[in-house]
């Protein structure tokens, strides 16, 4: 089964380069952004063929490696 | 007093810091990664670097590394962990000290001396000192300290704040801030004051004729306060 993540960072942590893309896209015209965050995708193919469980390990994962939870959020998107 | 360095794939004051030691008395040893057991030490010190190439997250690979079971284990009773720079970062990461190294507030690889005042000596690693303001060397991309609104009330009920970024005179504001760190933050302590992670490199500040000698007065106070 493989599993997609994104993690994202919390709300109220600065995110210096997605202000950064922000402007830059601004400057190449694309005046109506309000805001870019910038986080980190993964696809995680794991030998579990059940929906349920796959996902739990990779929640496992997330809290114990993928994802800094004191600045960071996981949100798993997908399995298929 | 015995010492122990660990080396990651990717450190790279692992020398530098081990040459510092043994230059003040300490009888160091200097252990890789993947080793499982520390050997007898009075002090352990996880160097700056780029462990693991920071990626993930900055000292997040390193942080669960074979060896480090075991500094978990002699930190969480007591032992003397020092973390430097990218130390820093992996003992944040383990969970043994609060918050997170971001990216610097500005972006840009942060490389100078600078000035720190020291908050707390009641611990061993300032107990000696006589002055309050060192100069000392920064290096990093990922130093702007962070950390929740509940952590950051914590350590200062515990007095948990090493270090601070000033300026000569000890004034700590936004101007002598170099990467954005919360209130100025440049070092902390654990809750019992024997883990220690900093940014700054003392080790870079053992001789006067390279560098500075702050970083020497520290780690000779560190042997004596240690004994």
């Amino acid at each position: 089964m493989k599993v997609s993540v994104v993690i994202t960072l919390k709300k109220d942590v600065l995110d210096p380069q997605g202000k950064v893309i922000h402007q830059t896209l601004d400057g190449m015209g694309f005046s109506d952004i309000k805001e870019i965050r910038q986080g980190k995708y993964f696809e995680i193919n794991i030998k579990e063929n059940d929906k349920k469980k796959s996902e739990e390990k990779v929640e496992d994962m997330c809290k114990k490696l993928l994802a800094n939870l004191v600045i960071e959020d996981y949100k798993i998107i997908g399995s298929q | 007093m015995n010492s122990t360095v660990i080396t990651f794939p990717g450190s790279n004051c692992d020398r530098d810091i081990d040459v510092a030691l043994k230059k003040f008395g300490f009888k160091n040893k200097m252990i890789w990664h993947d080793d499982i057991e520390l050997p007898k030490s009075d002090l352990v010190v996880l160097p700056g670097g780029f462990s693991y190439g920071d990626y993930l997250r900055c000292g997040s690979i390193a942080s669960k590394s074979k060896i480090m079971k075991s500094v978990i284990d002699f930190a969480k009773s007591g032992g003397k962990v020092m973390g430097i720079c990218n130390g820093f970062q992996i003992l944040v990461e383990t969970g043994l000290l609060p918050g997170v190294l971001l990216r610097n507030k500005y972006l840009e690889f942060v490389c100078k001396n600078v000035f720190v005042k020291i908050n707390n000596k009641n611990n061993s690693y300032f107990k000696s000192f006589k002055k309050d303001i060192l100069e000392l060397h920064i290096a990093h991309n990922e130093g702007n300290y962070f950390c929740t609104k509940e952590q950051s009330k914590e350590i200062a009920d515990n007095d948990q704040i090493a270090l601070y970024y000033s300026d000569k005179d000890g004034k700590i504001d936004k101007d002598n801030n170099p990467n954005g760190s919360l209130k100025n933050i440049a070092g902390i302590f654990n809750k019992e004051k024997n883990i220690l992670g900093m940014m700054p490199h003392p080790e870079r500040m053992i001789d006067p004729a390279l560098s500075g000698e702050d970083g020497s007065i520290f780690f000779k106070n560190l042997i004596t306060d240690l004994k």
